[in-house]
């Protein structure tokens, strides 16, 4: 019967639609099924080394396997200070990169720039690092570092921080690596956001009589400030976790040194580099709350990045 | 010709055109402008109208592929020589846009902020000129008591407004307002067209706008512009009541565009 058959196809299609639903639904929860196993693990494999040390294990500069004592201070500080020296150096060349490519670049010119940007980004991190070691490290080391030896090494205050044997490897070439890894990232958000600014907007401040400086500088990024901010939080975010181009270039030595010529180490290459000779549950217990921790650095990073991202689309959203 | 004369002319354009790319936007252009009078340019859209008013502060400069020859002189001087100092014409002449356009700061440094390109006021000095501008451009008593808030939570008229008053404070000759009211309703777009009639004994104003009642009510001269060329100049009086040219009068009375 007609009637009968219709019935039994709408009730075979909710079934499929109910199946369906249910494929997608369980797909995506996947995703923070995933995300809470990893912390979970993570805080599982890390327990030895939470009960052996406690807090202190944040504070102690010790890493010595053969007498099972561990602390995390020197790969946290050689983490969060590569990264700093990154942003230092990347945030001001991308400025400048977005700046060229929105405001001055010839039309011709603008297309080209902006894909061998992104094409930077594709770069795999490895080949930095053998980049960074093999010719950067060499050239920085002979010509660079006495120079900054000489001229910076010898003010008071900041001295200390700038003097030290000439080698090459160390946190302030691992800093300068990132810096060139994350300036892609950095400067094609920027780029974007500039880009979304109103002609008018900057007419008028043109019209005023403004320098692209001054517009730029008084009005595009104050409007633009949140989504800058974003950009960098997401080039911090992938500067702290970088792994294969700084344990190349960082000297992946534990020792607390002032100066950033000096080798140091950071969590991900202390991880890359030690996983595979950790003897004792402690040691690698202890490696796995440094992963937990950087985890929960980039987490906090990350996190406040969309937050700002998510603020400025909200904006955007009131402005039209 | 005697058509494009007026008595005290503040700007004299002679043989102007403009070219987007190879497109030729202006054609041999020759119009006067008065002096502390209300000069409105009307026709239908594409004739024209804004691209000749942002050729008076070289705002097209900021394209490449756009050029103007010919002579716009203001004072005895070129503004089209590629030798003018283009933050100094800026100065001397505002411009306000067809949306308010606040810059993302506060009310007081909305207004500041042109100022300070051009002259270093006291912290005194310069809240006295934010008042004056203010009250010139009658928004004094709306955001006295807020000028510390940001420039863009203001309503679209005040925002305008403030926008006016920004052109104002760096104290230029002429304002050019390009469709200054087409984003607002009814009673900002008649709180503006008030102020323009009040900013004239002060400033040379040139006006585009759509609205053939507004250029009716405000301006002492008007401009009807059609495909690029000047069709024709002349007092608002007599341009809409007894026009000189055929083209005219069938816009204006509605049969065209």
């Amino acid at each position: 019967m007609p009637m009968f058959s219709h019935e039994a196809r709408l009730k075979r299609q909710a079934v499929f639609d109910l199946l369906f639903r249910s494929l997608t639904r369980v797909s995506a929860f996947a995703v923070l099924v995933l995300l809470a196993a990893i912390i979970v693990s993570l805080m599982v494999g890390s327990m030895p080394a939470i009960h052996a040390f406690g807090f202190g294990f944040l504070v102690s500069s010790d890493w010595d396997p053969v007498n099972d004592k561990f602390g995390a201070l020197i790969p946290i500080i050689g983490t969060l200070i590569t990264s700093g020296i990154a942003l230092l150096i990347a945030i001001p060349v991308s400025f400048g990169i977005a700046l060229f490519l929105t405001e001055l670049s010839p039309r011709i010119l603008r297309r080209p720039l902006g894909i061998a940007i992104e094409l930077l980004a594709g770069i795999p991190s490895i080949i930095y690092g053998m980049w960074g070691l093999f010719i950067f490290a060499p050239l920085f080391a002979d010509y660079v570092e006495p120079w900054i030896n000489k001229h910076i090494g010898t003010l008071s205050y900041i001295g200390p921080f700038f003097s030290g044997p000439p080698m090459g490897i160390g946190m302030l070439t691992a800093g300068i690596i990132l810096a060139i890894m994350v300036i892609p990232f950095i400067a094609s958000v920027m780029r974007d956001v500039f880009d979304v600014v109103p002609t008018l907007l900057k007419e008028s401040a043109y019209g005023l009589g403004a320098t692209t400086w001054e517009v730029m500088w008084q009005v595009v990024l104050p409007y633009t400030k949140i989504g800058v901010a974003g950009g960098i939080m997401l080039g911090l975010g992938r500067a702290l976790g970088e792994t294969m181009a700084i344990t190349f270039v960082i000297g992946n030595a534990h020792e607390l040194s002032k100066s950033l010529l000096m080798p140091g180490n950071s969590i991900s290459s202390a991880l890359a580099n030690e996983f595979t000779e950790a003897v004792g549950d402690l040691y690698t217990a202890s490696l796995i709350e440094l992963g937990l921790i950087l985890f929960f650095i980039t987490f906090v990073v990350l996190s406040i990045a969309r937050y700002m991202l998510y603020k400025l689309g909200q904006r955007e959203g009131q402005a039209s | 010709m005697d058509i494009e004369t007026v008595a005290n002319p503040k700007i004299i354009i002679k043989d102007l055109n403009f070219y987007y790319g190879n497109f030729r936007a202006l054609k041999d252009i020759n119009l006067s402008i008065a002096e502390k009078m209300v000069t409105a340019f009307i026709g239908p859209s594409g004739c024209g109208k804004s691209t000749l008013l942002r050729t008076f502060n070289r705002m097209y400069q900021l394209y490449p592929q756009q050029k103007a020859t010919g002579e716009i002189m203001l004072d005895g001087e070129n503004i089209l020589d590629p030798k003018q100092d283009l933050n100094m014409l800026r100065a001397k002449i505002g411009m306000v846009f067809q949306k308010p356009t606040p810059f993302p700061m506060s009310i007081y440094d909305n207004i500041a902020f042109g100022v300070k390109l051009y002259e270093n006021l006291s912290k005194h000095d310069m809240e006295a000129r934010v008042e004056w501008a203010l009250r010139k451009a009658a928004l004094w008593g709306e955001v006295k008591d807020k000028l510390k808030q940001s420039g863009t939570g203001l309503s679209g008229g005040q925002q305008q407004r403030l926008c006016i008053a920004r052109a104002i404070a760096v104290k230029p000759q002429i304002l050019l307002l390009d469709e200054p009211t087409s984003a607002l309703d009814p009673i900002s777009t008649a709180h503006i067209e008030k102020l323009i009639d009040e900013l004239k004994e002060d400033f040379t104003i040139v006006i585009v706008t759509h609205n053939m009642q507004q250029a009716a009510r405000i301006s002492d001269y008007t401009a009807y512009m059609y495909l690029g060329d000047l069709i024709e100049l002349g007092e608002t009086s007599s341009v809409f009541t007894n026009p000189k040219r055929k083209e005219t009068e069938d816009y204006i009375t509605g049969r065209f565009g």
